[in-house]
């Protein structure tokens, strides 16, 4: 098996298919770069139009960033409390815009008309790597946060009400990532998927509301994902005496 | 590739999925009925109940999910297809 491909007029249907790149002894999935670099060079030129020239009364893009910024940092104080919030806003910020961004420009953009030799161009987050990478980016952000904040005290938590919870502390070490990445990974691709086998089967129509209903799940799966690291963040730098 | 394997693997992602989907199923159930008792009791909390439903929607479905990632695995990097 390895991959699978349906090729209907409207809409082609490819998983496990990747554009390989060989850097040195590594085989990467360039498509997911290339969609990557596209949505990080978007989000930046937002900001910087958005920043150029700031006005008092914001109007435009500038109002679209500080309603952002409003949005993020409510998120922030809300999981990580109000001592240290303002340390991890850049972080909880930006996962949650890039996620953002990639799902709503997989499912917007038309990457059809673009053509590759192989694979096809989609949702950054559509490939496990990303999203394993992104995870494992807020494992060692808690980790980091509750060391510096707490020095080894931090290691108090895993025995936190009694000392028998230390193997389920740890294991849910592994447990966090695991479920971040698979929960963000699994509902892009579902829906991807969803929508491209509705496309397979009728054309015309039906595939509209599913498409809404998959950009709503996107929008939610962003915020869900950029929560979860406010919350592990904010449980690894509260204080429990 | 063994077609005794690939038979085993579609059923299984097939099962995968469906008996995934049953707990989360009937999890949203019950948090769509107290979210529209708290509703009825209280029409001027809507707007904070749904916040709070679809975030805890977005939990249950993400079981199922890890389902939908086991099947797809099964179907498209099979690692016992040899």
């Amino acid at each position: 098996m390895g991959s699978l491909s349906f090729v209907v007029p409207f809409a082609e249907l490819e998983v496990g298919q990747h554009l390989y790149w060989q850097l040195g002894n590594l085989r990467i999935h360039g498509q997911v770069f290339m969609t990557s670099w596209i949505v990080i060079g978007a989000l930046l030129t937002l900001v910087v139009v958005g920043t150029k020239k700031m006005e008092r009364d914001p109007r435009g893009v500038q109002n679209l960033l500080e309603f952002l910024w409003d949005y993020i940092r409510d998120l922030a104080r809300t999981q990580i409390g109000e001592k240290v919030y303002r340390d991890w806003m850049p972080f909880i910020g930006t996962l949650f815009l890039f996620i953002f961004v990639s799902n709503w420009g997989g499912a917007l953009v038309p990457w059809k008309l673009i053509h590759l030799p192989s694979g096809e161009l989609g949702a950054p987050t559509a490939d496990i790597n990303t999203t394993v990478a992104l995870a494992l980016l807020v494992s060692l952000s808690y980790f980091y946060a509750g060391l510096s904040n707490k020095g080894l005290r931090y290691f108090e938590y895993y025995v936190h009400p009694t000392p028998i919870m230390l193997p389920f502390k740890i294991v849910e070490d592994f447990t966090k990532p695991l479920s971040l990445s698979f929960r963000l990974f699994g509902n892009i691709l579902a829906d991807e998927l969803v929508v491209a086998v509705l496309v397979f089967l009728v054309p015309l129509v039906l595939p509209v509301p599913v498409m809404f209903l998959g950009l709503f799940t996107s929008a939610i799966q962003a915020l869900i994902f950029a929560t979860l690291a406010a919350y592990y963040i904010g449980e690894a730098v509260e204080e429990h005496h | 590739m063994d077609s005794i394997v690939t038979a085993a693997s579609v059923v299984a992602a097939g099962l995968a999925v469906g008996l995934g989907a049953i707990g989360p199923g009937i999890g949203q159930g019950s948090a769509a009925q107290g979210a529209v008792e708290g509703i009825a009791r209280q029409p001027e909390a809507e707007g904070k109940i749904r916040g709070t439903l679809l975030l805890s929607f977005a939990f249950m479905e993400s079981l199922t999910i890890y389902g939908l990632v086991v099947a797809l695995v099964l179907l498209f990097a099979n690692p016992f297809a040899g």
